[in-house]
């Protein structure tokens, strides 16, 4: 991994004094992922370039000391010994220390004089492309020069790469230009290799003094230099606006990565509109004891649990994780007892026959059915109508029909991408009828969400009673 | 005295006051353990075995301890006074509850003699009058015990408590010795030709003519009746007559059926209704001579509801009897044998509408019995019901045990109506239908499962949760999933230059675990796939009871689907199937359908996501960064900075990174439709009734490349090579020939031992070690990874963890296919499946 800074003002090789570094010389340092060479491939009057190369081990990456490594650093195939990074902002801490901190002890006139620099870096992984990489350094008066990395026609299937070779001009004291690429090469690489606590905001805070308030991506700066921990990054910004912020849209700016669901849907609150159409079917129903079956993070169980009439809740879902988010959400551990009583979670299937789901009142599984493999349908419609047998059960799905209206969606795309299918009305009609027939139950649909006259509602409710 | 008989199931009460001696009574005769002592109790409880007010606590203790005991068929005493009513109440209870044999030890002693030894104990002292009131109500109890529901009352006194011995019997359907092999016969009621015609047919030998029949099976057979003989059908005297000769004779055994029950009050002179065929019964009865209808009740008299036989591994009783009643005697145990479960409801044809245990049942034993008429007998939950109805024209049905076959001998005729007209056979067997949804109290939790390879297998709860996720979201169907593959451990870590991996240790393994020899086969470097494939849509329908529209269905190592297109799928069945045809294997293995290990190439085609994401870019970072540097040190060393180390280390890492890029882009390939896949089958895993881990490597790579012969575009066959591990040439041979295939840019070979299963002094060992070649494993370990200063380390690695999940997964796999040819219930075939992808979510080391 290769760092090259090239100054062309004369005397070029003034270079050298602000680094800290001999030109004539190689100097190794040993740092905790390998080591840092430094040296000069060019010195002249004219024009003189340093160049920093990373020599990261990459079996210290795997095996050395943190138990946590994770995703791509827990492999040994990685790009991590090639492509900028976090690793480069630690080794100019460690290495150009002075030239980052702004000392020069023999030459300090130097330390603010600008120098024409051109910061040169063979791969650098842009995620978010050119467009975020000029609009991380244009604000700050670098011209950009970047040449997407060319995929070799063998690997051509797979797409094209995430890096840039990139050049950055700019002319400004060496300190500023060190310091920006220590902030922003791991705001673009986007995947820092340490923990981050908080004391990580005091350091993006530190070294963004004097440019990062006023710089129009400071959003984006913080939130990935801070790994998108939602908390930190919301630190940072208050600290930075100085309480001025709308905090209201950042929160909907932070919504992770996997939230395109619920970011296509929101215009229409239809999450709301479900959890409340839902609550209604069970108010009216009469039912004491519920099952949310596919409870997820605990939304609908959360607003339940408000209503004395439920005197039993169970929350059902098949992913452990997202049960120990539900407990979290519903405060679990400091409930009363006597609330703590009135609500369990099961970790379980719907695919199977499961005798604790047995002798409730009413069942609801919002959003779930899609999420259930065609080929395992019919277990899950004798799971819950044949064996668990509720006297009620509510049922919501997509109507695939109104993704029509949804811009963002292309022709035949499914609103998630663990959505194993989404029906028409038509075809959810089919299968609400055939299972109510097959159970005994009545059944009636309803619409959720506003009703367009030709694609229906976003959302269908199937209604079973027996 | 004579010896006290007590049942080896039984919940024995000793009953006297304080100071009469129980505790050294029960002390000399029981062990220890068997003993629960209410003072011992009030201790546990209070730290005071005198104190009174820790009584109710004591007892609930002691009850807690005697229903686990109980649930686990041991015998108990219960040692405390039970001279109250109340108290013995509560024991007999205990015993209705558990279905074992209530047993009143009475010590008899003067109160003189308790009240002396009361006073003389150090430790506790209860009060005269309490002792005498203990005596008094005891002798008042006396008379009562047998009423009370006692089954056996010992009462001894003076010199009998201390000459007293005891002896334990078997309870009467307690048969475990009886190995058969039996015939077992559903409900005859009266239909004694078809009787004699099954017998023939079942190889009985039939002499003599009219009432002196000799029934005898020339290997030693013997049948068991399962009740209802008498009642509806023409001939009841005669097979009244038949049955009880042999059973006479030790020639067979019998179990009671309702009716005969009912024959049995009428015999004894209590008034019988005429209906559900007596009529038939009391006029043939009539006809014959007074002695015989006395020799039909002691018969009846003598029959015990059920037998547990072959070491338990067979139960039988006219209506079944559920897992927690086998082994046990009690009314209620008697009730279900003869009538079965019924809910009190009745149907729309007025008759009694049964709950079905055999839906639920979960036990280790067969189950057969009759009492219903089915339309046909089948296995449901390791039950099955003989009773086919052959006095409504159905027919005579015997189940052939150890065999398990059914043979069964049509009716001459219709001899009665049925107020419930049979119902067809159905399409889906009921053991199908009742397979179409899993029950998660068969899988959640820790579990414990014994295989043929492995006798116990633990999983933990934790894993089993994470195998749930991933079986819900994502597998298959269950009812295809009959096996997943074991993970494959690498062979010890070579200390050759250069190298990680090498066949030397391989075959090194093998050698010292005292295998001659083995099969090496070429590693396909694709991805591992299971396939089931079958003749037909129609014939994998029935068989798996699963609907598909293809000749089968591939799924991969986790039981994914592995292919998201249905119709790619398909063609490469059909193609597989179309072969299998051309070489008639299906005839040849009897069978119409296979399960297949294979691997499917290109890797490309499953590793999408992995080459976009990682490799691919790493290694156009890797070329493009290591350029840029070497560029950069060339320039320095021209300006002759000492800088030639680093610049060669450079350019020794890019050539590396060049090599690592030819590594993967070997395995890679664009793929459009059917004709871009390969498929290498390895091992013929199973077919219709067999696995066929009785036959070698060889048999399996023969078999399998006549099977690739005929689409050889698309059919791999795997080279391989058999070599003994003690031939030095032939090892050295083997070792040339990996060597031969990794510098030509394969991914390896995999050494098998000849015998699909091979054991050793430690046990089952690994079945299959690979070795990969150096090339192969620059994407597992790195680019660079050959470089010494990396490879020293990289040489530290442990295979333990590995090894023993590959063998616990072998073992898992090869059970499930086990089951699934024994046509065991599905959740038998599935626990073993779960198991496997349970075990995966072990932390192990993904590189080995």
């Amino acid at each position: 991994m290769l760092l090259t800074i090239r100054n062309t003002q004369a005397p070029a090789d003034e270079l050298g004094w602000l680094l800290h570094k001999h030109p004539e010389k190689v100097q190794s340092f040993e740092v905790s992922f390998g080591q840092v060479h430094v040296f000069y491939p060019e010195v002249s009057e004219a024009a003189c370039t340093a160049a920093m190369l990373l020599d990261i081990d990459p079996v210290r990456l795997v095996r050395g000391g943190s138990e946590q490594a994770e995703g791509l650093l827990a492999q040994y195939v990685n790009d991590r010994p090639y492509a900028a990074s976090s690793f480069m902002s630690v080794a100019i801490a460690q290495v150009l220390r002075s030239a980052l901190t702004g000392q020069a002890k023999a030459r300090p006139e130097l330390v603010d004089k600008p120098l024409a620099l051109t910061a040169a870096l063979p791969v650098l992984a842009c995620r978010g492309g050119e467009g975020l990489l000029r609009a991380l350094f244009e604000p700050l008066g670098y011209e950009v020069r970047a040449e997407p990395l060319p995929s070799a026609d063998e690997d051509a299937a797979w797409g094209r790469t995430p890096y840039f070779a990139v050049e950055l001009r700019r002319t400004a004291p060496l300190r500023e230009l060190l310091t920006h690429l220590y902030v922003l090469i791991p705001v673009l690489d986007d995947d820092k290799h340490y923990y981050i606590g908080d004391d990580e905001v005091d350091k993006l805070l530190r070294f963004g003094e004097g440019w990062l308030a006023g710089h129009p991506e400071r959003e984006a700066i913080a939130r990935r230099y801070l790994k998108h921990r939602a908390s930190l990054t919301r630190r940072a910004l208050e600290r930075l606006a100085e309480g001025e912020a709308d905090a209201a849209a950042e929160e909907a700016a932070l919504a992770s990565r996997d939230r395109a669901e619920e970011a296509l849907e929101r215009p229409l609150s239809l999450d709301e509109e479900r959890m409340r159409a839902v609550t209604e079917v069970l108010v009216d129903s009469g039912a004491a004891q519920v099952l949310d079956l596919g409870c997820g993070s605990g939304k609908l169980l959360a607003r339940l649990l408000k209503l004395r009439q439920f005197t039993r809740l169970v929350g059902v879902d098949v992913a452990h994780t997202v049960l120990e988010r539900a407990a979290q959400r519903l405060h679990l551990e400091d409930m009363s007892e006597r609330t703590r009583d009135r609500v369990t979670l099961l970790h379980g299937s719907l695919v199977y026959r499961d005798a604790r789901l047995d002798g409730f009142d009413a069942a609801a599984a919002v959003e779930v059915i899609e999420h259930v493999e065609p080929s395992r349908l019919a277990s899950f419609e004798r799971a819950l109508f044949a064996g668990a047998r509720p006297r009620v059960v509510v049922i919501t799905t997509p109507n695939a029909e109104y993704n029509a209206k949804f811009a963002e969606l292309a022709a035949g795309q499914l609103r998630h991408a663990d959505h194993r299918f989404e029906w028409t009305r038509a075809e959810f009609a089919t299968w609400a009828s055939a299972v109510g027939e097959r159970h005994g139950y009545a059944v009636e649909l309803r619409p959720v969400g506003p009703v367009d006259p030709e694609l229906g509602a976003p959302t269908q409710m199937g209604v079973f009673r027996r | 005295m004579t010896a006290l008989v007590i049942p080896e199931l039984a919940v024995v009460a000793m009953i006297g006051a304080s100071g009469s001696g129980k505790t050294t009574f029960a002390r000399k005769h029981f062990k220890p353990t068997e003993v629960l002592s209410s003072d011992f109790c009030r201790g546990l409880v209070s730290d005071d075995e005198n104190d009174q007010q820790a009584t109710g606590d004591a007892f609930d203790l002691l009850f807690t301890i005697a229903r686990k005991r109980l649930d686990r068929r041991l015998l108990t005493v219960i040692d405390a006074t039970n001279v109250k009513t109340e108290a013995r109440k509560s024991v007999l209870a205990l015993a209705r509850e558990k279905h074992a044999m209530p047993v009143a030890i009475v010590l008899d002693v003067p109160t003189k003699v308790c009240l002396e030894r009361s006073q003389q104990r150090s430790d506790r002292s209860l009060g005269a009058p309490l002792i005498r009131q203990q005596c008094s109500l005891l002798r008042q109890s006396l008379r009562e015990l047998k009423r009370e529901g006692f089954r056996y009352v010992y009462v001894l006194r003076g010199e009998e408590i201390e000459a007293a011995t005891i002896e334990r019997a078997r309870l009467w359907s307690d048969r475990r010795e009886d190995r058969g092999p039996f015939d077992i016969i559903g409900d005859i009621h009266g239909c004694f030709d078809e009787l004699v015609a099954l017998l023939g047919r079942l190889g009985y030998a039939i002499e003599g003519e009219g009432e002196a029949l000799r029934v005898t099976h020339p290997q030693g057979r013997r049948p068991i009746f399962l009740g209802d003989l008498v009642d509806r059908g023409p001939k009841i005297v005669e097979v009244l007559r038949l049955v009880m000769d042999m059973v006479a004779a030790g020639a067979a055994l019998c179990v009671p059926g309702n009716h005969e029950m009912k024959l049995h009050r009428y015999l004894r002179g209590s008034d019988v209704k005429p209906n559900h065929g007596f009529a038939e019964t009391a006029a043939q009865l009539a006809a014959a001579p007074p002695e015989f209808g006395r020799r039909v009740e002691r018969f009846i008299d003598s029959l015990v509801s059920h037998y547990t036989l072959d070491g338990e591994r067979l139960v039988v009783a006219h209506a079944g009897l559920k897992e927690s009643l086998q082994g046990r005697a009690s009314g209620a145990v008697r009730q279900f044998a003869l009538f079965g479960e019924t809910t009190g409801e009745t149907d729309e044809f007025g008759l009694p509408v049964r709950h079905d245990w055999a839906r639920e049942y979960r036990g280790r034993a067969i189950v057969v019995y009759g009492h219903t008429p089915v339309p046909v007998a089948e296995w449901l939950n390791r039950t099955i019901c003989v009773d086919t109805g052959c006095v409504y024209g159905g027919a005579l049905t015997a189940l052939r045990y150890p065999e398990l076959e059914v043979v069964a001998e049509p009716a001459r005729r219709v001899y009665c109506e049925s107020v419930k007209p049979l119902q067809p056979p159905p399409e889906r067997s009921a053991q199908q239908e009742h397979d179409a949804l899993l029950d998660l109290a068969d899988l959640l939790g820790k579990r414990n499962l014994s295989t043929r390879l492995r006798p116990s297998l633990t999983i933990s709860a934790e894993h089993s949760a994470a195998a749930l996720e991933v079986m819900s979201r994502f597998a298959v169907d269950p009812r295809w999933l009959i096996y997943l593959p074991p993970t494959m451990s690498p062979s010890e870590t070579s200390q050759r230059e250069g190298l990680l991996e090498h066949p030397a240790e391989a075959l090194a393994y093998y050698r010292e675990a005292g295998v001659g020899a083995v099969v090496c086969e070429q590693k396909h470097m694709g991805s591992r796939a299971v396939m089931i494939v079958g003749r037909s849509p129609g014939a994998l329908a029935r068989r798996f009871g699963a609907q598909t529209a293809a000749h089968g269905v591939i799924y991969s190592r986790t039981g994914r689907p592995f292919f998201a297109d249905a119709a790619l799928e398909a063609a490469l069945l059909e193609r597989v199937a179309s072969s299998a045809t051309q070489i008639d294997l299906w005839g040849e293995l009897d069978t119409d359908w296979l399960c297949l290990d294979c691997e499917i190439l290109p890797w490309s085609a499953k590793a999408q996501a992995l080459l976009r994401e990682q490799y691919a870019p790493t290694g156009a970072a890797g070329e493009a960064g290591l350029q840029a540097s070497v560029a950069a040190l060339r320039a320095a060393a021209e300006r002759g900075t000492e800088v030639a180390g680093l610049l060669a280390a450079h350019e020794r890492r890019l050539e590396d990174v060049r090599k690592y890029r030819q590594a993967y882009r070997r395995y890679c390939w664009p793929v459009q439709g059917p004709g871009d896949y390969k498929i290498a089958p390895f091992h013929l895993l199973a077919s219709e009734g067999r696995v066929h881990v009785d036959r070698d490597h060889v048999w399996h790579m023969e078999t399998l490349a006549r099977l690739c012969a005929p689409a050889p575009e698309m059919l791999l066959a795997t080279p391989y090579r058999v070599v003994d591990t003690e031939d030095e040439e032939g090892c050295a041979a083997v070792i040339a020939w990996w060597e031969e295939l990794t510098a030509a840019g394969g991914e390896g070979m995999v050494v098998k031992p000849f015998d699909f299963v091979a054991k050793g002094p430690k046990g089952l060992m690994q079945p299959a070690i690979k070795c990969r070649g150096p090339e192969y494993l620059r994407i597992i370990y790195g680019p660079e990874y050959t470089a010494p200063e990396h490879l020293g380390r990289l040489r530290a690695r442990g295979l333990g963890s590995k090894r023993s999940l590959a063998i616990r997964e072998f073992a898992l796999g090869l059970e499930a296919l086990e089951r699934f040819v024994r046509r065991e219930p599905l959740r038998r075939v599935h626990e073993c499946v779960f198991a496997v992808l349970a075990l995966e979510s072990e932390p192990v080391d993904p590189r080995l």
